[in-house]
């Protein structure tokens, strides 16, 4: 089968996340990039469908030409090919980047045929606009089912299952699909040093993007109103246990 | 001018976090009107109306039946063109977000999901909204002949009000190749208490050290009918399952007491446990972040506190 996953670049932020001056990005100074949580398990699971049933599988970004490092990092532990949608400058709209990703996802399919399966994550970490996929499927005229956890290919149809608050929700699409992925669905591997080293010699495809601007148009960014709190310490070490049990008898908690 | 309300409902069951969406449309200033779909939710017309629908549309569909992706969006986008309203809301929960999603991608409108505040205008509407799971905020504008919404979950308080609404039957007419993503099965949960239910979390981070090592947290957890959680680095070291994460990819929790061992509390997780009521952590690093943002702190280390904890909370209860 053919699988495709579209994935992010985003910053790793440690305890605080820093604006620049002009308020247009997050201040990447002294901060790594990585690829977007819920999007490094929908890489795994592509390697993982290709393992099970054979075919080949595929990673594309839309992104700065730095993003380069993610798709390489999705081949270090098993896809098969790349795809950058390079921009410049701020990142795109939602539904300017879900037109340019269909685009780019016809085009690769009139040349090497309809991938089966599209995965995407479950919303980026830092924009969150949990859309992308979405309007992809859309335009393709294929199912989606966001927010999945678990994923069984069986012939024509992908099983796919989705927590709620009541329990586990099943749904039967059929192929060709697209689904959003949840972290959780799988621990992914981390890569070989075979596999690093094979990923630098991918050739990693680059399609210019394509897609009018949308409605949404950021102004700034800003910091979310800080959580003062005086944290009040109850000890140290095994003597605080007294303090704490105390702490707990006030919030009502001890049985 | 009306706007409108999706109602999130499961086979009838009302989620509360629609009745937040209906508090946010009534600050907007239009007539404020519900939408919910398929015939298991026509009961909850009276409890729409007592929180400021006007007019309660009901959709009626097979399809409708269960809960469905493309059939609910198909269905929103059908409403919107026969109400015309200015604005649509739903909460910013999974099935709030995924269905405006799709009734945007079918009206080919722009959605902004998860909004704090929301200020209409003339030429476009000012919106702040949340990036990186709450910790980082994102002003921006939205233009479009109609807007479409969520809000975030917990950022509006439900409002009750005196008065009664009217109900109208909406025709929709969904093709019947949108059963592709119609909930097909389901696994109902065992009864007891989660990680997101839980009036008492404990938690643990990559300071506990080892699967083995949170035994005594699982210990302390059990003693007062809690719930053990972990940062995504624990995860991340196959230590527990992804089911205890709590994080901005893992459960948000809300338990009366949080108590955060050996956990640095970056942002992912953070933004996980902030909704917690107090926090305690314990940790030997006075400058962790967690301990900076907690209620109450005990400096030291974590497999010798929690299991004098423990012992001293046997005591009382013995005594």
């Amino acid at each position: 089968m053919r699988v495709l996953v579209c994935v992010k670049r985003v910053p790793a932020p440690g305890a605080k996340i820093n604006i620049t001056a002009d308020g247009q990005a997050v201040d990447t100074a002294y901060l790594a990039f990585t690829t977007s949580p819920h999007e490094e398990c929908a890489v795994e699971a592509a390697v993982q469908l290709v393992e099970q049933h054979g075919g080949e599988s595929t990673v594309l970004t839309l992104g700065p030409a730095e993003a380069d490092e993610q798709l390489r990092y999705a081949a270090s532990i098993g896809v098969d090919k790349a795809v950058l949608l390079p921009i410049d400058g701020n990142e795109w709209d939602p539904q300017r980047t879900s037109a340019a990703i269909a685009a780019a996802i016809r085009d690769l399919e009139a040349t090497d045929g309809v991938f089966d399966l599209v995965l995407f994550g479950n919303e980026s970490a830092d924009s969150g606009n949990f859309q992308i996929g979405v309007r992809v499927a859309y335009a393709l005229s294929r199912p989606m089912v966001n927010g999945i956890k678990g994923i069984e290919v069986d012939g024509t149809v992908v099983h796919a299952k989705r927590e709620s608050d009541a329990g586990v929700e099943v749904y039967h699409l059929p192929l060709p699909a697209v689904l959003g992925v949840k972290e959780g669905i799988n621990l992914p591997r981390y890569p070989t040093l075979k596999g690093r080293l094979a990923s630098k010699k991918v050739d990693v495809a680059q399609v210019a993007p394509q897609g009018e601007a949308g409605g949404q148009q950021m102004v700034t960014l800003l910091q979310a109103a800080e959580q003062v709190s005086q944290t009040v310490i109850l000890g140290h070490g095994p003597e605080a246990a007294p303090a704490v049990v105390d702490l707990l008898e006030e919030l009502g908690l001890l049985k | 001018m009306s706007t409108l309300v999706v109602v999130e409902h499961d086979r009838g069951t009302l989620s509360p976090a629609s009745l937040e969406a209906l508090a946010a449309a009534r600050t907007l200033g239009d007539e404020v009107h519900a939408l919910t779909l398929g015939a298991a939710a026509d009961g909850l017309a009276v409890t729409l109306a007592a929180h400021g629908a006007a007019t309660v549309h009901q959709a009626h569909h097979d399809l409708l039946a269960d809960y469905g992706p493309e059939a609910w969006g198909e269905a929103v986008a059908q409403a919107i063109r026969a109400l015309q309203p200015v604005a649509v809301l739903a909460c910013g929960t999974d099935r709030g977000n995924e269905v405006m999603a799709q009734a945007a991608a079918r009206l080919d409108l722009p959605f902004v999901a998860n909004c704090n505040e929301i200020t209409p205008g003339a030429d476009h509407w000012s919106i702040v909204r949340v990036r990186w799971g709450g910790s980082l905020l994102e002003e921006c504008t939205l233009v479009a002949p109609t807007k479409l919404v969520t809000v975030t979950h917990h950022a509006f308080e439900a409002v009750e009000m005196a008065g009664a609404g009217s109900t109208n039957t909406l025709a929709v007419d969904l093709d019947a190749t949108l059963a592709r993503t119609v909930v097909a099965d389901r696994v109902e949960r065992a009864a007891g208490v989660t990680l997101a239910t839980a009036p008492l979390v404990v938690g643990g981070g990559r300071g506990v050290g080892s699967a083995e090592a949170f035994a005594p947290l699982e210990a302390l957890a059990a003693l007062l009918g809690g719930v053990v959680g972990c940062s995504r680095a624990v995860t991340n070291n196959g230590w527990r399952n992804h089911t205890d994460q709590v994080g901005q990819t893992g459960t948000r929790i809300a338990p009366d007491l949080y108590v955060a061992c050996g956990i640095s509390g970056a942002i992912q997780h953070w933004v996980g446990a902030m909704a917690s009521k107090k926090i305690l952590a314990i940790n030997t690093d006075t400058e962790a972040n967690m301990v900076v943002k907690a209620d109450y702190a005990v400096i030291g280390d974590l497999h010798k506190v929690i299991p004098a904890i423990a012992d001293e909370v046997r005591r009382r209860s013995a005594s």
